[in-house]
């Protein structure tokens, strides 16, 4: 399939400039040779279910997402998604970037994880466009701050809605956002 | 400002030019062409789009919180209700993320008939995207050919599964049950009659010289902007990047099926109709190898934990009622985990991101919807385009609504 698609996939392909996953480079591999090179860039690499996540801190999620954008070929941002991981759990949220490389056909996750009382996380939009009503989602239901974000406002819920409703503190039925108290 | 008028009133002057002042109006949630509840906020000079601000969220129904509280197989029916021109697809995306976490293995027979079904319903989505942007766009007759060929295809996915817009029919582990008598015969006799139809459809509108004039140079995003936004589907085919998840990352056997992945160059509202009316005469080839495919077996996973016994088998066999009540009343453990699985959805590419805590519900399942995503480029489609070109942008994405606000 390589091959000949590439010619035909001639145009979409001038798009990106691919180095390291030129190589075939697996993801794992390509996030451990960015370990490597930045060991403070990723904290930790999972590789479970054939799917590979790494770790980021959040200080550095940019400079991850740009270094793999630009250098390893994962030029899209497929989803970006946030989650409580627990009222118990320590850090308690955490946001998931799913990245795909429209050459090589990988998928690779970036997970960065935030507490409750510091839930602001930068923002990706810089890099992706798309990110921009992904983490206009995650705010509004998960209460995760982007910094930087153009335009952070609620997506899919009222403006004056009060809480974030997939936080798991929230109640699935008998809230009354309207009620007259 | 030219001499003659200097010595005028100013208030003369605004009247002279009214294109100066910008005009803000909303476009639905009510119009008829935004499909369904969509608000968009457009700022106006003239005729002239100068801002498009797409407002959701009318039809949210917090399904993504449902999940969590409901047991996995219980899932299954919410995913039906979200991009309802395609609920096969988001059954499979679903049930596959699922599987995924309980590494099952699926039958030959099922992943077939899910092949099967899948572009069956990816050809009745196409029709309704074909059908109402033709009549957005001012082209009537088209909308009834196409509602009836969508009829025919209703027909076979109530036949199988008992639904016609909510069939529920994959489950996690196989499909709800095997093929009724004499379904491969009545498949036969409309793909049969399908390419006729959809020739008479091209027909009308192909060679339209109001439809090309209203469609091409519309709308347009190059390859590199539409990755950049995280285009899908037919949306990012359509402007030249030969991506398509069923040959990027297949799943359910895809990659035994040979088809091609139709691509237009343009990126304008043209090159998405014609890489969908392309797409269509692929599925009807798919659709085709499937049923040559068809071999007697099974169509259930071996997994008595998971997935329900057969009716006679309860009838006679202990354990398989015991296995039955349990999973109903009780549901299924799920090792702990999390996954990413994308489908190729009939609009672009379905991701669902699940994650597991072992219990038999799951902790947290979100979806990528693939008309959200789509949606979110307007503002960048729209910009400088007239506002009756909007109605064409909005009609080229194929966007759901359900599936947008969740």
């Amino acid at each position: 399939m390589g091959d000949d698609k590439s010619s035909d996939n001639e145009q979409g392909s001038q798009l990106q400039t691919n180095t390291m996953a030129e190589n075939g480079s697996t993801p794992s591999q390509v996030v451990t040779a960015l370990q490597r090179t930045h060991p403070e860039w990723i904290t930790e690499i999972r590789e479970a279910l054939s799917e590979v996540t790494a770790i980021v801190p959040r200080e550095h999620i940019v400079s991850v997402c740009t270094e793999l954008k630009s250098n390893a070929g994962f030029n899209f941002l497929a989803d970006l998604c946030g989650a409580d991981r627990g009222l118990e759990e320590e850090p308690r949220f955490e946001v998931n970037y799913h990245l795909f490389s429209t050459t090589h056909y990988q998928r690779l996750r970036l997970k960065v994880l935030v507490g409750e009382d510091d839930a602001h996380v930068p923002t990706v939009t810089t890099v992706w466009r798309t990110a921009n009503w992904h983490e206009r989602e995650t705010y509004d239901l998960v209460g995760i701050i982007f910094d930087g974000h153009p335009d952070l406002r609620r997506i899919l819920l009222p403006d004056d809605w009060q809480g974030h409703a997939l936080r798991k503190d929230f109640p699935l039925r008998g809230y009354e956002p309207y009620s007259l108290k | 400002m030219s001499t003659s008028t200097a010595n005028l009133p100013p208030s003369i002057e605004i009247i002279d030019r009214p294109l100066d002042t910008q005009m803000t109006i909303s476009m639905g949630p009510q119009h008829p062409s935004t499909h369904g509840v969509l608000r968009v906020e457009l700022v106006l000079d003239g005729e002239m789009v100068v801002k498009a601000t797409p407002d959701i969220g009318y039809l949210h129904t917090g399904m993504e919180k449902l999940f969590e509280y409901k047991k996995y197989q219980q899932g299954i029916v919410i995913t039906d209700r979200m991009d309802y021109l395609n609920p096969l697809g988001n059954n499979l995306a679903y049930v596959m993320a699922a599987e995924k976490l309980l590494q099952l293995e699926i039958p030959e027979r099922a992943q077939t008939i899910r092949v099967l079904f899948c572009e069956l319903q990816r050809i009745a989505s196409h029709l309704v995207w074909l059908g109402t942007h033709a009549l957005d766009i001012g082209a009537m007759t088209v909308f009834f050919y196409c509602f009836r060929e969508r009829e025919k295809i209703l027909n076979l996915i109530e036949a199988a599964s008992g639904g016609r817009l909510t069939p529920s029919y994959f489950r996690i582990g196989g499909l709800m049950m095997d093929l009724p008598a004499g379904f491969e015969a009545r498949v036969k006799q409309f793909l049969d009659h399908f390419p006729s139809a959809l020739n008479d459809f091209a027909k009308l509108l192909t060679g339209n010289r109001i439809f090309q004039k209203r469609t091409q140079n519309v709308g347009r995003i190059s390859g590199e902007d539409a990755i950049d936004w995280g285009l899908s589907g037919p949306c990012l085919r359509g402007s030249g990047v030969q991506l398509d998840v069923r040959r990027a990352n297949p799943y359910s056997g895809y990659q035994n099926y040979d088809f091609e992945i139709p691509i237009e160059t343009d990126g304008d509202v043209w090159a998405r109709y014609l890489v969908r009316m392309a797409e269509m005469k692929e599925s009807q080839k798919i659709v085709t190898q499937a049923l040559s495919r068809l071999r007697p077996g099974p169509v259930k996973a071996d997994a008595p934990k998971v997935v329900l016994p057969d009716r006679e088998a309860m009838k006679r066999h202990m354990d398989a009622l015991i296995h039955h009540f349990l999973i109903v009343a009780e549901g299924f453990e799920v090792p702990a985990g999390e996954v990413y699985h994308p489908i190729e959805a009939s609009k672009g590419e379905l991701g669902v991101y699940m994650k597991s805590n072992g219990t038999p519900k799951p902790d947290r399942v979100h979806f990528r919807g693939p008309s959200f995503v789509n949606l979110s480029a307007l503002p960048d489609l729209a910009k400088g385009a007239m506002i009756a070109d909007v109605v064409a942008v909005i009609g080229s994405l194929d966007i759901v609504l359900g599936e947008i606000d969740r």
